[in-house]
């Protein structure tokens, strides 16, 4: 069974981002990037799957600028077999990158599809849901727990009022939750592997994708500032505060 | 222009956040349509009509609905949607799942998330965690978006709007429900409390989390808990509230034991009051809240309810 991992280089989750003071965007220059925390759970998944023999092969796939290609290597690190860097500078957004994987999952036929369920700096939580649709698979969002077996998978997903499970047929496209699994750490000698594994570069053109945005930007803003705050000495004081000043108990 | 809204539900009664994605479309000053899909859902339909500001109720009835399956809910909307400008639905765990799905088989971009309604084209919405407020324009011709509950106040009752059953799409037998666990709780639901006590790494265990239940008690408050506090097991993880988990803005949030990390922060900073007890004067939490106490959580808290009275 082929499982096919999609995996979106992001500003590091430690990063507190500042917005231009053009409000054009954030400021990205010099900043940390990281594979998506969610997306590395993802490549964790999809890899025990291949350690327990459910899997035969990871093949991950990410799409964007060049230095995708070092998250790419992070992936086979973990432990995927082989790498696939849709490369373009466009600015792509979620239903440009389903369009696009939609072609790869064509190409590979893959049993499942794993994706993170959102990505940190959008925040959108759109890709798989709409990767699912467009190749008419089921889909098994926010993950905690995955289990495949004769040609099903049977996920355990976090919901607003607790926990859910579903059966789905495969193939199938899963978002990883955060309870899903506890990523690895890559070691060196995998770090090392990873450089010799194949990576294939491929454009949107290949794929016949017109990757061109849908919603267009007009500001990005700074958030509402909170007032400063005090320290109060004891509890007494809070409940003072809380009281006659905030009102609110 | 007109809206189509899909509504939350549990077959019986409407959840909170459909009147508040309602009262979002109304924003677009559009004609807005309610979608109630379900599994013996009239009484949920009925409640629906008597919205404030809907025109008209859609009732599509059928066990393919159970448990919001996206792949039929998505499948219903599609159904509908191209007789409408635009289609919102709530950004909780429900709407999240069925309408980039919907979206996609139209070949539109979905707005996620919207924390207001500039024009019927424009919204803004929180990136980065909420750390930057993009303000997005949709070019497609029908508009995909969901509404964060919390940033629009819910429509009230009074209206009395048609209800018109509708026939529904058939299942398209790509998933099936298995079981769920859905906490029945005796407190007010997270995403709505008027005040919210959360609790972090610091309570140390799941026998100690219950610490904040007498607090809770006496606020008439819903508790909540951050990632490191459900990571952990010391709460179950309907009850996180952060970037990735809950978003909530009550009148007062009490962070117990939480540091205050970027994510969590993105989660509650649009509290009206924040509160931060945590034995860690540096604690980021502190940089967000109103009132600060620095001081060990086992002793403040109980003393905390004694002074409540």
């Amino acid at each position: 069974m082929k499982v096919l991992v999609a995996v979106k280089r992001v500003i590091d989750y430690n990063v507190k981002v500042r917005v231009k003071s053009d409000q054009t965007g954030v400021d990205l220059a010099n900043v940390k990037m990281s594979m998506n925390p969610f997306d590395e759970i993802a490549v964790e998944e999809a890899t025990r799957l291949r350690e327990r023999g459910i899997a035969t092969e990871v093949v991950v796939v990410s799409c964007g600028v060049a230095p995708c290609q070092e998250t790419l290597r992070t992936a086979l690190a973990i432990g995927a077999d082989r790498a696939i860097l849709v490369e373009t500078d466009a600015e792509l957004q979620p239903l440009a990158v389903a369009k696009l994987l939609k072609a790869l999952v064509d190409r590979e036929k893959p049993s499942l599809v794993i994706l993170g369920k959102q990505a940190i700096d959008d925040d959108a939580n759109q890709t798989g849901q709409m990767l699912a649709a467009l190749a008419s698979l089921p889909q098994a969002t926010f993950a905690s727990k995955l289990e495949v077996a004769d040609g099903r998978a049977e996920v355990t997903r976090e919901i607003d009022g607790g926990l859910e499970t579903i059966s789905v047929s495969l193939p199938a496209v899963v978002t990883t939750d955060l309870r899903l699994n506890e990523p690895r750490y890559v070691t060196l000698p995998n770090i090392m592997k990873a450089k010799k594994k194949p990576l294939e570069v491929v454009k949107p053109a290949d794929l016949g994708v017109d990757p061109a945005p849908r919603l267009k930007t007009l500001r990005v803003s700074e958030p509402p500032q909170r007032k400063g705050g005090v320290k109060v000495p004891d509890v007494a004081a809070l409940v003072a505060k809380l009281k006659t000043e905030a009102k609110v108990v | 222009m007109t809206v189509l809204v899909l509504a939350e539900h549990d077959n019986h009664v409407l959840k909170v956040s459909t009147a508040s994605t309602v009262a979002a479309a109304l924003r677009v000053d559009a004609a807005v349509h309610l979608l109630v899909a379900g599994s013996d859902c009239a009484a949920a339909a009925q409640q629906a009509a008597t919205l404030a500001g809907v025109a008209k109720v859609l009732h599509a009835d059928g066990a393919q609905f159970t448990a919001d399956l996206a792949e039929n809910v998505a499948d219903q909307v599609v159904a509908l949607a191209r007789g409408y400008t635009h289609v919102f639905a709530p950004a909780t765990s429900f709407g999240k799942n069925v309408l980039p799905r919907a979206a996609a088989r139209l070949d539109c971009a979905q707005v996620s998330d919207i924390l207001g309604v500039e024009s019927p084209d424009t919204f803004t919405r929180p990136i980065y965690a909420g750390n930057a407020i993009a303000t997005v324009q949709s070019t497609d011709p029908i508009k995909f978006v969901t509404v964060r509950p919390t940033s629009f106040d819910p429509v009230g009752g009074g209206g009395a709007a048609a209800v018109e059953r509708i026939e529904p799409v058939a299942d398209a037998g790509l998933s099936r429900f298995v079981s769920r666990t859905v906490a029945k709780a005796d407190r007010p639901e997270l995403q709505g409390a008027k005040i919210v006590v959360s609790g972090g790494r610091g309570m140390g265990s799941a026998e100690n989390f219950k610490l904040l239940e007498p607090l809770a008690d006496r606020l008439h408050a819903a508790i909540g808990a951050s990632r490191a506090a459900v990571d952990a097991g010391y709460a179950p993880n309907d009850w996180q509230v952060g970037q990735t988990g809950k978003v909530v803005a009550p009148q007062l949030y009490v962070a117990v034991g939480i540091s205050g990390a970027i994510q969590h922060l993105a989660g509650m900073k649009d509290s009206k009051v924040i509160v931060a007890i945590n034995k860690d004067a540096e604690a980021p939490i502190f940089q967000v809240a109103d009132y600060g106490l620095v001081a060990d959580l086992f002793q403040a808290v109980p003393e905390l309810v004694k002074a409540l009275g």
